[in-house]
């Protein structure tokens, strides 16, 4: 088992007060929190951060841990290795490091960290694929314990929340099954963006098509349609398809936003074409919104 | 641990907490693993808005699930007290400008 160095996590020398330790502490916690920070290792880096904190804030465990940390070996170590009911979705649980020093009680002991034993058995993620949402679906998931297949219901959106009625770990032995809820995440997908019930679609077109209209086959997640785009659209329209968004009451729209994609000028012909678009407008001024 | 084959896997049905669901204080206790008293002083810090006279017939709207979990943990991990609903909104207004840059596509270019 690898040695935990609480102090360097903290940023810390073993020989700072318990002041210093609280405020790195906190000072750490407010940049990781991972309700506060989007950086992907938010998560771990916090639970470590708290570990840390737990293990050195306390006076006789920080005693505790300095005592081990002086042995020569810094091992060996207890072991107990495999999991202590260790839930993959979320949850305070502490390192094998930590309880083999302090034993699992400190678990309990550690009021602040679970007013109810069973709080983090009612809650996990589960990342699904904005088709599903529209349609629709049925998808495994994992738990500690076991699996389910759940029904998602058409029309659900990122960050809400499904509630599965009965399937929580229940309390106590015996006791009633509390409900199990589901936080929804969208994976990233190739061509949508995703607002809420809205849509958007970066919709590449020709010059020739934004100056004199065109029809465009357009994705959407209920399969393709014709879009017409109207002459005269320059980069930045945006076309809605009225309630080709994700469904609901209203359904959601989906916004094609046009991007024109100019083809190279890299043949003694195509050059041409440009100089004679170029000589057609001797007056066209693009930047005339820059003039004061 | 896991379901074996021969026992099928039992097919559940999600009902969207934000759409169809209000709590009372009992079920979002439950919901979020906390105490009364805990969520009591939620609604006196302004985090959460029930509807109701008093915590014998609040009813809670589904986005509390949300607000009431991260305003625990937020509290818990960092001693925020009454700051707390005011780091909510500006979290809220946040996540808002995010939305905003997504569908500016931002990332994209």
């Amino acid at each position: 088992m690898e040695f935990k160095d609480y102090y360097a996590t903290l940023g810390l020398q073993s020989t700072a007060t318990q002041d210093e330790i609280k405020r790195a502490y906190r000072k750490l916690a407010r940049k990781y929190h991972p309700d506060v920070s989007k950086e992907a290792d938010a998560e771990a880096r916090f639970k470590d951060l708290a570990e840390a904190y737990e293990a050195l804030n306390d006076p006789q465990r920080r005693a505790a841990y300095d005592e081990a940390r002086a042995r020569p070996q810094r091992a060996p170590m207890p072991d107990f290795g495999g999991d202590h009911g260790f839930d993959p979705n979320e949850g305070m649980n502490h390192s094998d490091f930590f309880e083999s020093l302090f034993g699992k009680a400190a678990r309990g002991a550690s009021s602040q960290r679970r007013r109810r034993a069973t709080a983090e058995d009612h809650h996990a993620r589960i990342l699904i694929d904005l088709e599903d949402a529209y349609h629709g679906a049925r998808r495994t998931i994992s738990l500690q314990d076991r699996q389910l297949e759940v029904n998602i219901p058409k029309g659900v959106r990122e960050g809400q929340h499904l509630r599965l009625a009965g399937q929580g770990l229940s309390g106590e032995p015996g006791g009633p099954a509390g409900d199990l809820y589901l936080e929804v995440g969208f994976k990233p997908h190739a061509h949508y963006r995703v607002d809420g019930r809205d849509l958007y679609l970066d919709l590449p077109i020709a010059p020739w098509e934004a100056a004199l209209g065109a029809t465009a086959t357009v994705p959407t997640p209920g399969g393709p349609v014709q879009l017409t785009v109207p002459a005269g659209s320059s980069s930045g329209r945006k076309l809605r398809l009225k309630g080709r968004g994700l469904p609901g009451d209203p359904p959601g729209h989906l916004y094609a936003v046009v991007g024109i994609t100019v083809p190279p000028a890299d043949t003694p012909a195509s050059t041409q074409a440009y100089e004679a678009l170029a000589r057609t407008f001797p007056h066209f001024n693009p930047r005339s919104v820059l003039e004061a | 641990m896991m379901t074996s084959s021969s026992n099928p896997i039992p097919v559940v049905t999600g009902v969207i907490v934000e759409d169809d669901i209000r709590f009372t204080l009992e079920d979002l206790s439950r919901a979020c693993g906390a105490e009364h008293a805990q969520l009591i002083v939620l609604v006196e810090e302004g985090v959460l808005e029930p509807g109701g006279s008093g915590p014998h017939d609040w009813m809670f709207s589904g986005a509390s699930l949300r607000r009431a979990r991260t305003a625990l943990r937020m509290g818990r991990d960092l001693q925020l007290g009454e700051g707390t609903a005011l780091v909510l909104d500006l979290l809220e207004q946040i996540e808002d400008l995010r939305a905003q840059l997504r569908r500016l596509g931002a990332q994209n270019r």
